[in-house]
């Protein structure tokens, strides 16, 4: 066994000094669930204490948190930063703020970005900048193919030496099977784990929405359900017969969680995310017409929505992802055909899922809290955890604070979300990222002990 | 009304007010001056960024024979070719305060963000493949004037269903007016699960006797080289109206332009069950109609002269 990297960067900072009192402390893992004290000093979580009973600790800030929850930071796999090539929708900077204001500790980044991540260049220079301006440890994926033109193999080995998590050209399929299977059999040189963005582009065509009744009502081109589940069955495929290991990105489908049902049992090395959008909504909404809606893979029906939740609730999904994908509002404001698919995804994800998921009573707030701090694990990002020695990674939430999406703005630099204008549940205060505080809302207040 | 978008979300009476509105006008049409003066002083714009012949003059002739004045703008050698947002040409046409604007785009919703953008009243009048209103409503009064109330009367929509606006507008407002439609075509050009919408459907012709009215679609040439169908001549055993299907009963139309010899054949264009002329006719008068209903149209609210004035005391009625 090698020694585990850590290719996480971050701006350095401040290790936090905190006293929590009062909350809430929940870890699926540690099998915690009580209300503590907790003491953050140095930035590592030093010790838990009965309710009101935490030693005073000098220069610790104190954080009145009785009624509220405090949870491991939520990791992230899968987040578009923009950078570089469209700073004007996303950067290091607001990017990775928004992930702590959505509870984030960890992002992970993709690579489809102008110029892609497919040299060593490119990412060294991307580690630099987020050595100034990432508010919360960063991992950067690296392209499988030059340009994510799905035809030659980046340098696979050399990118993983000069920091990549894994590997990806999330946004685009890689549409051959030999290229594919080439950068599967390469993995067992490189290591790194291969995330798939799994669709077929000639099932795809021109599609902008879920193939089905609404597509049909609005004459739109749909993408079929098939279109992702054969692209995973393939992949998953190529998967065991090269021993490698892939991770599926956002499924959207019921016949693509049962494909992934079918691998994991046939014993491929696979794990899976799903979004908070696609485990929320359905093409329904489509039917206002409103670009906000429009993603891929797209929205699908009630009963693929259903299947994922099963899926989650299974642990047939591994992990929550956001795909927080910003995009401007030019690109946005004109009609569906003709708009970027995408949508933000980081400051709400964990306020929807409880709104829509946890409070109705069709998962537990346990399982959304593991399903949403394991998505590090494929990319070799061990999840976080509350005990003592470990490094202070919280994010403290009201539970039943409501907010309306956008009302006040977004810590992100674009606004296409959508959730804007619900109101949701739950809000995130404050987040604690390895070690070091990250956010905080305004109206949080704070006192330091004296 | 404010905007006529779609066909969705209009109610029967609405539908029937516009179409006693168009017979009205059909009246005027019949004099020597067919011009009335309801709209002088107003300004409609056209915003075409398809090319269009039928509707685009349809709509051009309807507002100058209500008076207003008429601005075409054309997608060809505009601003829209340089590049213009479609938000901003709408912000540039609305400096000219347009009462109504009619806009054809081939994206699907595009006329409802229009309408988002300006204060005149929008007609839709084609979005991509999604809606074409004003066609189903010609359509209908076209149905109207010959065999009177839908209710019952069954209707077979035939061909490209897929890629039709005029279709999917069509099945909406023939089933609003009380029709059984039934959508008939190669099942590659049927979309999956279009009977959401409450029609049924048919991969061949067999059961076209029953039908009162056989709408037929075009059928483009350009979707032999995208699979949809291997060739126009299958399509034509398979699907083309001739008159060994089309019983001397039955009534034919078809939204234009017609491919001769591939979705019609020539007989059936020209024959006496042939709608066809009677539809472009039909479109100047219920275009004026949904221009009035829309712009003078009693029910409308005002609110930018104040409160409707209110109804006058009803003389020789007991009150």
């Amino acid at each position: 066994m090698t020694a585990p990297r850590n290719d996480l960067v971050r701006r350095p900072g401040e290790p936090a000094d905190l006293v929590i009192r009062g909350a809430r402390l929940l870890d699926p893992r540690s099998d915690l669930d009580a209300v503590r004290d907790l003491v953050v000093r140095g930035g590592q979580i030093a010790e838990f204490a009965e309710a009101g009973k935490a030693p005073k600790v000098p220069e610790a800030e104190v954080v009145e948190a009785e009624g509220l929850l405090a949870l491991p930071a939520f990791v992230d796999p899968h987040v578009h930063l923009r950078t570089p090539g469209d700073e004007h929708e996303e950067d290091l900077e607001t990017g990775t703020r928004a992930a702590a204001a959505g509870g984030y500790g960890a992002i992970v980044a993709m690579a489809n970005t102008k110029p892609a991540v497919d040299s060593a260049a490119v990412l060294g220079s991307l580690r630099e900048r987020a050595e100034r301006d990432a508010s919360i440890p960063v991992g950067f994926v690296a392209n499988v193919t030059r340009g994510m033109a799905g035809e030659e193999l980046t340098e696979m080995a050399e990118l993983r030496d000069a920091g990549a998590v894994g590997f990806s050209d999330d946004g685009l399929p890689i549409a051959s099977a030999r290229v594919l299977r080439r950068a599967l059999q390469y993995q067992l040189l490189a290591g790194g784990v291969i995330a798939l963005h799994e669709e077929d582009p000639e099932l795809s065509g021109q599609g902008v929405m879920h193939e089905g009744e609404v597509s049909a009502v609005l004459g739109l081109a749909g993408i079929p359900a098939v279109s992702e589940s054969t692209a995973i069955a393939r992949d998953c495929s190529l998967a065991l017969y090269e021993g490698a290991r892939v991770h599926v990105q956002h499924l959207s489908a019921r016949a693509s969680v049962e494909e992934i049902t079918r691998a994991k049992q046939a014993g491929v090395q696979v794990t899976c995310e799903a979004t908070p959008h696609h485990l929320t909504l359905t093409d329904e909404e489509v039917r206002s017409l409103d670009a906000r809606f429009k993603m891929n893979p797209p929205l699908r029906t009630e009963d693929d929505r259903q299947a994922l939740i099963d899926g989650l609730r299974d642990g047939t999904i591994d992990c929550v992802a956001t795909d927080h994908a910003p995009h401007s509002l030019e690109e946005k404001e004109v009609p569906f055909e003709q708009a970027a698919m995408g949508v933000t995804g980081l400051e709400t994800a964990f306020a929807a899922l409880h709104t829509d998921l946890v409070i109705p009573g069709t998962i537990g707030l346990e399982l959304l809290a593991e399903r949403m701090t394991s998505g590090g694990e494929p990319f070799g990002i061990a999840p976080p955890t509350i005990a003592a020695g470990a490094a202070a990674n919280v994010t403290l939430i009201d539970p039943e604070l409501e907010w309306v999406v956008g009302e006040e703005g977004y810590e992100s630099r674009s606004e296409n979300s959508c959730f804007a204008g619900r109101t949701l549940t739950g809000r995130v205060l404050m987040t604690v990222a390895g070690g070091q505080v990250a956010f905080r809302q305004r109206s949080f207040a704070m006192g330091v002990a004296g | 009304m404010k905007h006529l978008l779609g066909i969705q979300g209009l109610r029967r009476g609405e539908v029937e007010r516009i179409l006693d509105r168009a017979e009205s006008f059909a009246e005027v049409g019949k004099r020597d001056i067919k011009k009335v003066p309801t709209l002088r002083g107003r300004t409609i714009v056209n915003l075409f960024y398809e090319s269009s012949t039928r509707t685009l003059s349809s709509f051009e002739l309807a507002a100058k024979r209500l008076s207003a004045d008429v601005v075409s703008v054309k997608s060809a050698g505009s601003s829209v070719d340089k590049g213009e947002s479609l938000k901003d040409t709408v912000s540039t046409l609305s400096a000219y305060d347009p009462a109504a604007i009619v806009i054809r785009s081939p994206h699907a919703g595009a006329a409802d963000l229009v309408s988002r953008w300006t204060d005149a009243s929008v007609i839709n009048a084609g979005d991509g493949k999604h809606e074409h209103p004003t066609q189903a409503l010609l359509d209908v009064y076209t149905l109207r004037r010959q065999i009177g109330e839908l209710d019952g009367k069954r209707i077979w929509i035939v061909g490209d269903v897929l890629h039709s606006r005029v279709a999917r507008s069509c099945l909406l407002a023939f089933k609003l007016m009380g029709a059984k439609v039934t959508l008939a075509g190669p099942p590659t050009l049927i979309p999956r699960g279009v009977e959401a919408l409450g029609c049924e459907i048919a991969h061949d012709l067999d059961g076209l006797g029953d039908a009162d009215v056989v709408y037929a679609l075009r059928m483009q040439r350009e979707r032999m080289s995208e699979s949809f169908v291997p060739s126009l001549r299958e399509y034509a055993v398979r699907y083309q109206i001739d008159s060994r299907r089309l019983g001397p009963r039955q009534l034919l139309m078809h939204p234009g332009p017609i491919n001769r010899g591939v979705e019609l054949a020539p007989e059936v264009i020209d024959s006496p069950q042939s709608l066809i002329a009677t539809q472009v006719e039909s479109g100047l008068v219920v275009r004026m109609a949904i221009i009035y209903e829309l712009l003078a149209g009693t029910d409308r609210e005002r609110p930018d002269r104040g409160p409707a004035p209110a109804e006058p005391p009803t003389i020789g009625q007991p009150a």
